[in-house]
């Protein structure tokens, strides 16, 4: 189970070879690698709507879609199908040609960063050597986009959104980065696999520089991404619809789509940097079957005749799981921590309000960037001082720093005010 | 101390969410929260909402026992009244002679129109009405494909019988009944000659 999409991937080639000559296999293999990401990306964005809307919604007291198939599963699938054929209007006075290369400038790094994902135990596109340089480089190709598109559009709205997105994602650029070094430091390699192997015994996440780090490159992950609470470029309330106002139809569809996938990338980047990655506690396999039984079986909007098939399937692969000996394969575990962070991502939009600019820069220069410092100090203490005493001198500094900071930020709370001359 | 607040308002959006599950509100007891308000939509077309008696729509002409018993006598205040002005009457119905004629004591309307897209549902038509012959319905499916054949009622489309009034409105409606039937009692006696101070 583990590793079924790695032996799938190998008879497929194998099978490949016996009508091609050997030197051609190995661009078969990347070639289907390739192929699988891009079907895949898609999906997911796809899907991350469709998540996403159904979260808000339950957060709102509301269903969400469910007009459209089973739970509305098939909206995306429609909405889509409108983006197709919904007219593509190019403002007059547009810069034509950039205004067109924009949303695919905006696709196609936030598909790139996918090659060096590592999605399970051995399934990774592309173990560079450099692979966290790799994908801190690509992912901010991002910022070029958004200029484009806000420039070439020729509108005031655009403009603004994309200077605003742009001092946004070059600003949060920093602690992100910044952030990472601990990572590099005491994994001692760049490339993606070997980081998730070095949080064989103990993810990064659990160690103080390890959290305080994790959550400093989430949070400017979130602003990199222009999600709420961060996304001033996109303000509705002031300006329409930032960088994309002017753009419609497919075009419009694919810069949600950089958008979706560059949050996924984030939540995935943060679980393969301090959440461990693949790597996860052995559970048996057969538990969470048993688990998706009681969920189909209870679930009252699916048909019945669907819900017997779901449990007969889920129990028959149970017992076959069981039989096995099998445990939660390491994909598994790959995308449900995944999940589970662009769920925290959604959280975020259901709950908290859109900051003020300066606010947002205020805690990328004042609070992020000297904490990220201050944590890289941390993590040389505990490379340097293995031992409780090293944990406990690291996580010490930085909670005194992070509250010196807190300090800093806010001088005097405000008074309430009198009034003189009111009642 | 800071961020507090934030941890509150995420926790008041967890809550929310788990509280639309059963799942959920199962967990939440168990801890002892508050299990949040719960889902609040309605599926439109398989459910539909029970509205208030006082909601209203659009009016509709009250006939009594049969459909040529209307109580309206086309005296058009309503035309008059109404502000965006989409009630059209012709009428009362004359013979020949230019004499009004009478169904049930009572002149009639030949046609009455009401333009339901053009209608704003404010009730003054009721209001002013001398001979509450008009009320207002609260059926709200009134969508249609055809601007002029399908939304213009016709006064065959608004009649609607009093026992539909009272099954609709029992309040308002049962006002009403007792009003017309003080009007009928008073003018069914001989008329009193006025008592001096
Ligand atoms: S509905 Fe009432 S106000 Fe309107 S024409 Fe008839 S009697 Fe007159
Ligand atoms: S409800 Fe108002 S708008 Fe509608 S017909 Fe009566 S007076 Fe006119």
């Amino acid at each position: 189970m583990d590793q079924l999409f790695v032996v799938l991937k190998s008879s497929v080639v194998q099978l490949a070879g016996r009508w091609l000559p050997e030197g051609a296999l190995p661009f078969v293999s990347m070639g289907l690698t390739i192929a699988a990401i891009a079907a895949a990306a898609p999906v997911i964005m796809m899907y991350l709507t469709w998540l996403e809307r159904k979260i808000i919604a339950r957060m709102q007291n509301r269903l969400g879609p469910n007009r459209v198939g089973l739970y509305g599963l098939a909206q995306p699938l429609a909405d889509g199908l409108k983006m197709l054929i919904k007219e593509d209007i190019v403002p007059e006075g547009a810069d034509r040609l950039v205004h067109s290369l924009a949303p695919v400038v905006a696709v196609v790094p936030a598909l790139l960063v996918f090659a060096v994902l590592p999605f399970g135990r051995n399934m990774i596109a592309a173990d560079l050597n450099v692979g966290l340089l790799y994908f801190l480089a690509v992912s901010s190709i991002s910022s070029y986009a958004i200029f484009m598109g806000g420039w070439a559009s020729r509108n005031k709205f655009s403009l603004l959104g994309a200077m605003r997105g742009v001092a946004q994602i070059i600003s949060y650029e920093v602690p992100s980065v910044l952030s990472v070094v601990v990572v590099i430091m005491v994994a001692g390699t760049l490339s993606m696999g070997g980081i998730v192997e070095a949080q064989a015994s103990r993810w990064f996440v659990f160690t103080p520089w390890g959290f305080v780090a994790a959550l400093i490159f989430f949070l400017s992950g979130v602003a990199e991404v222009n999600r709420t609470p961060f996304d001033m470029p996109e303000a509705e309330s002031e300006i329409v619809a930032g960088f994309h106002t002017e753009y419609s139809g497919m075009k419009f569809a694919l810069w949600y789509m950089a958008e979706f996938l560059e949050a996924f990338a984030i939540s995935a980047f943060t679980v393969t940097l301090f959440l461990g990655g693949w790597q996860g506690p052995a559970i048996p396999l057969w538990w969470v079957l048993f688990g998706s039984v009681c969920l189909v079986a209870t679930a009252r909007t699916i048909p019945s005749v669907l819900r017997v098939l779901g449990v007969v399937a889920c129990v028959g692969s149970g017992v076959v799981a069981y039989l096995a000996n099998e445990a939660v394969p390491s994909w598994a575990w790959f995308l449900a921590k995944t999940y589970g962070l662009v769920f925290v991502l959604v959280w975020f939009r259901g709950t908290l309000p859109r900051l003020r600019v300066d606010q947002l820069m205020g805690l990328a220069w004042k609070f992020f960037l000297p904490l990220t410092l201050i944590n890289i100090a941390s993590a040389a203490l505990w490379v340097a001082m293995p031992g409780p005493s090293g944990g406990v001198l690291a996580g010490a500094l930085l909670i005194l720093s992070g509250w010196w900071l807190i300090r800093l930020n806010n001088p005097a709370p405000l008074q309430p005010r009198t009034y003189l001359f009111v009642e | 101390m800071i961020g507090i607040g934030v941890l509150k308002g995420l926790w008041v959006t967890l809550r929310e969410f788990l509280g639309t599950y059963p799942a959920g509100r199962w967990l939440l007891t168990r801890l002892g929260a508050s299990t949040g308000q719960g889902l609040f939509t309605i599926e439109y077309p398989e459910v539909k909402q029970q509205h208030a008696e006082r909601h209203r729509v659009f009016p509709f002409l009250v006939y009594d026992a049969s459909p040529d018993n209307l109580r309206c006598v086309a005296c058009k205040i309503c035309e008059q009244e109404c502000p965006p002005q989409c009630i059209h009457i012709v009428g009362p119905a004359k013979d020949e002679q230019g004499r009004p004629l009478k169904a049930h004591g009572r002149t009639f309307p030949v046609k009455f129109d009401i333009d339901v897209s053009i209608c704003m549902s404010c009730r003054i038509c009721v209001d002013v009405c001398p001979f509450d012959a008009i009320e207002m319905d609260n059926a709200h499916e009134l969508s249609g494909f055809d601007r002029f054949a399908e939304m213009v009622y016709t006064k065959e489309q608004l009649l609607k019988s009093n026992e539909y009034f009272q099954q609709i409105k029992p309040t308002e409606a049962s006002v009403v009944d007792q009003r017309l039937a003080a009007k009928a009692a008073k003018t069914a006696m001989p008329p009193q000659p006025a008592a001096s101070p």
